[in-house]
């Protein structure tokens, strides 16, 4: 119940700022990115975080759902065609993360890691040659369709069933892949099913954030969804905590206000992103929140742990 | 026939500049398991530091490229003080985005002091403008240099790898860490001692690239680098031997399917050829499967 | 009745043959030994038996409900839903999971709710979430366990450790228990408390039991027969007090300690 109250007023809160104006179109762009890293980091979590498949190439499957997402509401402009893109564009992706993540099942983290990045360079190159694309240059005048409350609806729809599913004991299964594979089978857990499974769902969700993306920056090419983007993604998901949810939003929100703040300096931007990046793996690798969850409670712990120190003097 | 053939004469010379990058990543996966992202960048500020050499200095090129040679391995080196080391018991994952970081860091770095400008070698002169004609096939002689000296180069390694004893703290150390300790080996110093030799190995591939193609810039290691370490994959991830067979087999295949296929599609396929091995074989070449023991 | 036959399993790796055409058979309910010289093949045995290794040559058969389950050649998760589930010797806990997380995902085959219920957590999920956390707990009493159930497992005592890797692989529901050096670095009063424990869980869940042990006290006292693995080859088998005379097996492994046993 709790939850559903501040679900609502969040949308709310936002809602009424957009529509007074008191939001300008520069930072409304920042909150789409925002949202649409959210889902981005949290889907990718869900494979790399939950079940320990390093995937760096979490961007090519973005870029399926945003050019098929485009392809569709540019032959059909409506409210309609933009849904019907937007769940295009995720099955899209999502069939690319089962034919992705099949093969490369057996793969150890590292090589795991180049195969899945080489993938995403494959797509992106096919992007670029391929006439209907566009090629390098792009698909422009995009339709718009995508407001706040889209947004809201997408982001908090990933966000509940990828923790839901985490939750459950098809996520313990996929968890205790991440834990140990041998081990995990040897209790009867499927781990290839469940591999796949990560990745299908994991690209389901960046398929949907592209096409997201597709539909409010009205232009897309294939260099937005390069080996920068998805390095752009891990480095959220690292920051927030590989295996915490609330960790990958945190990050998201964090990220992005740097990233705003440092808009005019893009190669100052990169060196401290490295810099910090190299920090953090160094001295708190576990990220901000490790893989634990910000939740309600840990507010009433802090409250409790507050007054027991008042009562001890 | 004789368009195959001076397509072969290409290919190995790609080839040559693909093995030099790829020993860099073989040697340092096969000692620390490590993807080293940052080979590339120390590859293109290998470049850069003979382009000043040339540029600035007014060196020759023989001097240019030691003088980068050793520039490298000390960067090398550091990096591997820096940012490696203190991970040396963190996780696979944890190394490999700190290896990407490191790579950013010194690409954007680049760029800041540098502008992403391309800039331009100077014109060679002298022997390196001449070349050889054999009915319709062109070697330059910057090709035979450029290939003479990469193979000198491994054979060096080869010489230092097998027959000095660094050679051998350096296998001790890819076999068992632990082990090689226990019988007295430094393990740090060996590891930086790869690594500086493998950054050297780049940082002459920088400068021959520049000299050959002329133009160099601060984003110019990424693709060369993921094809140079494609090509130790395919020849089997820490083998020497490997990496050398791998790097011509990549320029080779890069070089036919710009000429014979669709040059838009050669990176594509270098990918692809990743991704197969992968799938099919992913110990490589020569290499061999190691099982987990349970 | 037989309930597991293993039939001249052979394995090598590389020039080396870990196992060489082993056969032993296990009736239903019995509690028997494994037991031989260090790198007899006893671990790579086991690892045969529950599909992490392929055997070159040789049939595994489980029998279930009179059925004839072929083992051979499936991957472990399959052949732990046959039946037959391990512990590991050198423990693999979920160590940065809870107690109760280790033994929940032990138990991922009974749910039988799909992906959708798992993302919308609609009543059926609930319920069977409830269930099953349910059952672990009554598991893991048995183990005493219970009240360390939201404890990290490599916060765990190593004798607890121990215990809970026998737990997770009872929540799987097997009918054959492959215990690998279950009383490994345990001392006597450990090892006789599980000594207790497999006797009951054998009662309690009607297991059929194969044990590999170094601990002769323990091998000696519970089970009923025993085999012999020595290059990996089964050089003897019988009950304990055959084996504990018997030549071969004295020379390869036993010593003149047995007598002290």
């Amino acid at each position: 119940m709790k939850k559903l109250i501040a679900l609502g007023l969040t949308y709310a809160v936002i809602q009424i700022l957009i529509m007074t104006n008191l939001i300008s179109d520069y930072l409304q762009a920042t909150l789409v990115t925002i949202c649409i890293n959210i889902i981005l980091a949290v889907s990718l979590n869900l494979i790399t975080g939950f079940t320990g498949q390093f995937s760096l190439g979490h961007a090519g499957f973005m870029s399926i759902g945003a050019y098929v997402c485009a392809f569709i509401t540019l032959r059909n402009p409506t409210i309609f065609g933009f849904l019907i893109g937007v769940f295009a564009g995720a099955l899209a992706a999502a069939l690319m993360g089962f034919l992705v993540g099949l093969p490369t099942l057996r793969l150890r983290g590292d090589y795991l890691a180049i195969a899945t990045l080489g993938m995403s360079e494959i797509i992106r190159i096919i992007f670029i040659n391929l006439e209907i694309t566009n090629g390098a240059a792009g698909l422009n005048g995009i339709p718009q369709f995508v407001n706040w409350t889209w947004l809201f609806i997408f982001m908090t729809a990933t966000i509940l069933g990828i923790s839901n599913f985490i939750k459950s004991s098809h996520g313990r299964a996929c968890i205790s892949i991440r834990e140990d594979e041998i081990a995990a089978e040897a209790m009867g857990i499927n781990t290839i099913k469940y591999k796949v499974v990560a990745f299908v769902i994991g690209s389901f969700c960046a398929g949907i954030a592209g096409a997201l993306y597709a539909s409010y920056f009205y232009y897309i090419k294939p260099d937005l969804f390069g080996f920068l983007k998805s390095v752009d993604i891990l480095v959220i998901v690292v920051l927030g905590g590989l295996g915490s949810i609330s960790g990958s939003i945190l990050a998201a929100i964090l990220l992005a206000l740097i990233s705003t703040y440092l808009q005019s300096f893009p190669e100052i931007r990169m060196i401290l992103y490295a810099a910090a990046l190299i920090a953090i793996m160094i001295f708190r690798p576990q990220g901000l929140m490790g893989s634990r969850e910000l939740s309600l409670e840990l507010f009433g712990k802090l409250g409790d742990s507050l007054k027991s120190k008042k009562g001890r003097v | 026939m004789e368009g195959f053939l001076q397509q072969v004469v290409n290919g190995i010379t790609l080839g040559s500049i693909y093995a030099l990058m790829a020993l860099g990543y073989t040697m340092v996966y096969g000692i620390i398991r490590l993807i080293n992202f940052a080979h590339a960048d120390v590859y293109m500020i290998g470049a850069y530091v003979g382009y000043f050499c040339m540029t600035f200095l007014n060196l020759g090129f023989l001097p240019s490229l030691v003088i980068a040679m050793f520039v490298c391995t000390v960067l090398g080196i550091l990096i591997e003080k820096i940012a490696y080391r203190p991970l040396r018991n963190a996780t696979r994952i944890s190394v490999l985005i700190t290896a990407i970081g490191v790579s950013l860091f010194l690409q954007y770095g680049m760029m800041f002091f540098v502008s992403a400008n391309v800039r331009t070698y100077p014109e060679m002169t002298g022997i390196m403008t001449k070349s050889i004609n054999m009915g319709n096939i062109v070697i330059s002689m910057q090709q035979i240099i450029l290939v003479s000296i990469t193979i000198i180069l491994m054979i060096l390694l080869q010489f230092i790898v097998k027959k000095t004893k660094i050679g051998k703290a350096m296998r001790a150390v890819s076999m068992d860490k632990d082990a090689a300790e226990l019988m007295g080996i430094n393990v740090d110093s060996t590891i930086s001692f790869t690594f500086g030799l493998g950054s050297a190995l780049a940082g002459a591939a920088g400068v021959l690239v520049g000299v050959y193609y002329n133009t160099i810039n601060p984003l110019m290691g990424t693709v060369p680098g993921l094809k140079a370490f494609i090509a130790a994959v395919f020849g089997g991830i820490g083998i020497i031997p490997g990496a050398m067979i791998g790097g011509y087999f990549i320029g080779a295949v890069e070089v036919l399917v710009a000429g014979y296929g669709n040059s838009m599609y050669r990176d594509a396929v270098v990918f692809a050829i990743l991704i197969l091995i992968l799938i099919v074989k992913p110990s490589g070449l020569l290499g061999k499967n190691t099982r987990e023991k349970v | 009745m037989t309930i597991l036959d293993v039939n001249k399993v052979t394995k090598s790796f590389g020039g080396l043959t870990a196992v060489a055409k082993a056969s032993l058979k296990l009736e239903k309910g019995e509690l028997v030994g494994l037991i031989g010289p260090n790198g007899a093949g006893k671990t790579t045995l086991f690892n045969l038996l529950t599909g992490i290794y392929t055997p070159d040559s040789g049939t595994i058969s489980l029998y279930k409900d009179g059925e004839e389950i072929a083992l051979q050649g499936l991957r472990p998760n399959k052949i732990c839903s046959a039946g037959l589930a391990r512990t590991f010797q050198n423990i693999r806990l979920f160590k940065d999971l809870t107690v109760l997380e280790n033994v929940l995902i032990a138990m991922h085959k009974n749910i039988k709710y799909g992906f959708v219920p798992s993302f919308l957590h609609l009543p059926s999920y609930r319920k069977q979430e409830e269930k099953l956390v349910e059952d672990s707990i009554e598991l893991l009493k048995i183990f005493n366990l219970d009240d360390k159930k939201d404890e990290l497992a490599k916060n765990l005592p190593y004798g607890e450790q121990r215990h809970l890797e026998i737990a997770r692989a009872l929540a799987t529901n097997p009918k054959v228990l492959l215990l690998d050096e279950p009383a490994a670095g345990m001392n006597p009063a450990e090892t006789a408390d599980l000594t207790r424990i497999i006797k009951e869980i054998r009662q309690k869940f009607d297991l059929t039991i194969l044990l590999i042990e170094h601990d002769m006290s323990l091998v000696m006292s519970i089970c009923e027969r025993i085999y012999v693995l020595d290059y990996g080859m089964v050089i003897a088998s019988g009950t304990p007090e055959e084996i504990r005379s018997n030549k071969r097996v004295i020379e390869a492994y036993l010593g003149e300690e047995v007598n002290n046993a």
